[in-house]
């Protein structure tokens, strides 16, 4: 069920996905001025929506500095590979039924791949910044986004059990009578929790924590070469917001409204907690972190694909 | 894991909270009548300037921001010929109002003096005094001190008696 003009859904859904990153500049910030008793920007344009407009004018005509130490291909080449890499996931991502760019059997494995290779940018970009920050923030990267992948692909397999596909198409198709939520509760939350740690939201922003590493593995960028990890970041949240609506709350499905509609709205509510999460929670130390993902998350994702698996088993 | 949660509800529960922001040019601040603002140079009731270039604001001034120059008119009335505060380096500490022996200096709730040019920061008499009393409305320092000067001879001021004729005092 590929989209019949495979073109316009090409286009569409990079500049939706596009646009989306780049409006979470401004709904980040109202969001947390909302939840911190301020207004937040609400100068330019209705409800400062033009507020976007102006951080990307500025952030174009910015000076896009290489410092001479840097390792200068390297260092040009890092911020690229986070938005190819995410914008490829993109690709397999049921939006609505026929809309989806490539309708891949394998879509599950193509996304944790790609947000495997997501890992190369941070840490290149640390290496390649000759900075004593940016290689500490490019090697916390690495390490944390290794280990909260492990688990995030197990999290997963509980769904991949009951849905009996990796095609994340058939797998909401497969949430007609119940949302995976309620059986794979606990794969959810896993998810959920390795999906901050891969998209480096707070509270999980150990590689760039500003009060330790100034900004970890981008401090040496700037301009547009930043904007791309700005960019990279708010992609990342906007695609795993999207995963968690399509693996855990049936995706499109939903009564009365359009089944895109319905798309968007549990996307937007996931993109909300994140910045709810921003908000409220502080920054574990890099020991809590790597010792909750090996000792608590891979034992959980362990047990709860074992235990989907034997009850799968047990009822069929 | 539940104070995490708890913490969340709670944080999310702020969104119904009345803002603290004050949306600065269409709603503004109440600052107090004494609130430490822009300077100014009043008048007494007569109408004639307060101050008598004392210099003694300019000498309190821990940034040296205020520089005027004595004069004295036909009565033998001292005033400032002229009377400049560069307000790109006041601190708005309040000295120079206390210093004063006469009222003239004072500090108003007025905040509002952003400029393009730094040299437009530099206040010359003309736009510091004012035509009112300012914070002191009956106050008049020459008629109240008892220095002889022209049109106001000893004895004269309020509150006070005219002076004793020596020649009369006999043992």
């Amino acid at each position: 069920m590929t989209s019949p003009y495979p073109v316009a859904t090409i286009i569409g859904v990079l500049i939706v996905a596009l646009s989306i990153a780049t409006g979470l500049i401004w709904l980040e910030r109202r969001l947390l001025a909302l939840w911190q008793d301020r207004y937040g920007p609400n100068r330019v344009g209705p409800f400062g929506l033009l507020q976007v407009v102006a951080d990307m004018i500025k952030i174009f005509t910015k000076e896009d500095w290489i410092p001479p130490f840097a390792d200068k291909p390297v260092f040009v080449l890092a911020p690229a590979i986070i938005v190819v890499t995410v914008l490829m996931t993109f690709a397999v991502l049921p939006i609505a039924p026929g809309i989806i760019v490539t309708n891949l059997n394998i879509g599950l494995l193509f996304f944790l791949a790609m947000s495997s290779l997501g890992v190369y940018s941070v840490a290149l970009a640390g290496w390649s910044s000759d900075n004593k920050y940016s290689l500490l923030g490019g090697l916390r990267a690495a390490a944390q986004m290794i280990s909260y992948e492990v688990f995030m692909g197990l999290s997963l397999m509980g769904v991949v059990v009951l849905a009996g596909s990796f095609d994340l198409a058939k797998i909401v198709e497969a949430q007609r009578k119940m949302w995976f939520v309620i059986p794979q509760f606990l794969g959810f939350v896993l998810f959920l929790i390795a999906g901050i740690a891969e998209t480096r939201r707070l509270p999980f922003d150990l590689p760039e924590a500003e009060s330790e590493l100034i900004a970890g593995y981008h401090s040496e960028y700037s301009g547009m070469k930043f904007g791309m990890f700005f960019v990279g970041e708010y992609l990342g949240v906007t695609l795993i917001s999207a995963l968690i609506a399509v693996l855990f709350f049936g995706g499109w499905l939903g009564p009365w409204l359009p089944p895109i509609v319905w798309f968007f709205i549990k996307m937007f509510l996931f993109i909300c907690f994140f910045v709810l999460l921003r908000a409220s929670l502080p920054r574990p130390r890099f020991d809590q972190l790597m010792s909750w993902g090996w000792k608590m998350m891979l034992p959980l994702a362990l047990a709860n694909t074992l235990i989907t698996g034997a009850a799968v088993l047990a009822f069929r | 894991m539940l104070s995490l949660l708890r913490t969340l509800w709670a944080v999310f529960l702020h969104a119904f909270r009345t803002r603290v922001t004050v949306q600065y040019p269409e709603q503004k601040a109440y600052l107090a009548p004494r609130y430490r603002g822009r300077i100014i140079l009043s008048r007494d009731p007569d109408g004639g300037e307060r101050c008598v270039a004392c210099h003694l604001c300019a000498v309190v001034c821990p940034v040296d921001c205020i520089a005027l120059q004595a004069t004295e008119d036909e009565n033998g009335r001292r005033f400032p010929e002229w009377f400049r505060i560069n307000f790109s380096r006041c601190i708005f500490c309040g000295f120079c109002e206390d210093a004063c022996p006469t009222y003239a200096i004072q500090l108003t709730p007025d905040v509002e003096m952003g400029e393009y040019h730094r040299k437009n920061m530099v206040y010359e008499k003309e736009h510091l005094l004012i035509n009112g009393p300012g914070k002191y409305p009956g106050y008049n320092f020459w008629r109240v001190s008892g220095v002889e000067i022209g049109g106001k001879d000893k004895g004269e001021a309020e509150h006070e008696a005219p002076p004793t004729d020596l020649h009369t005092l006999m043992p």
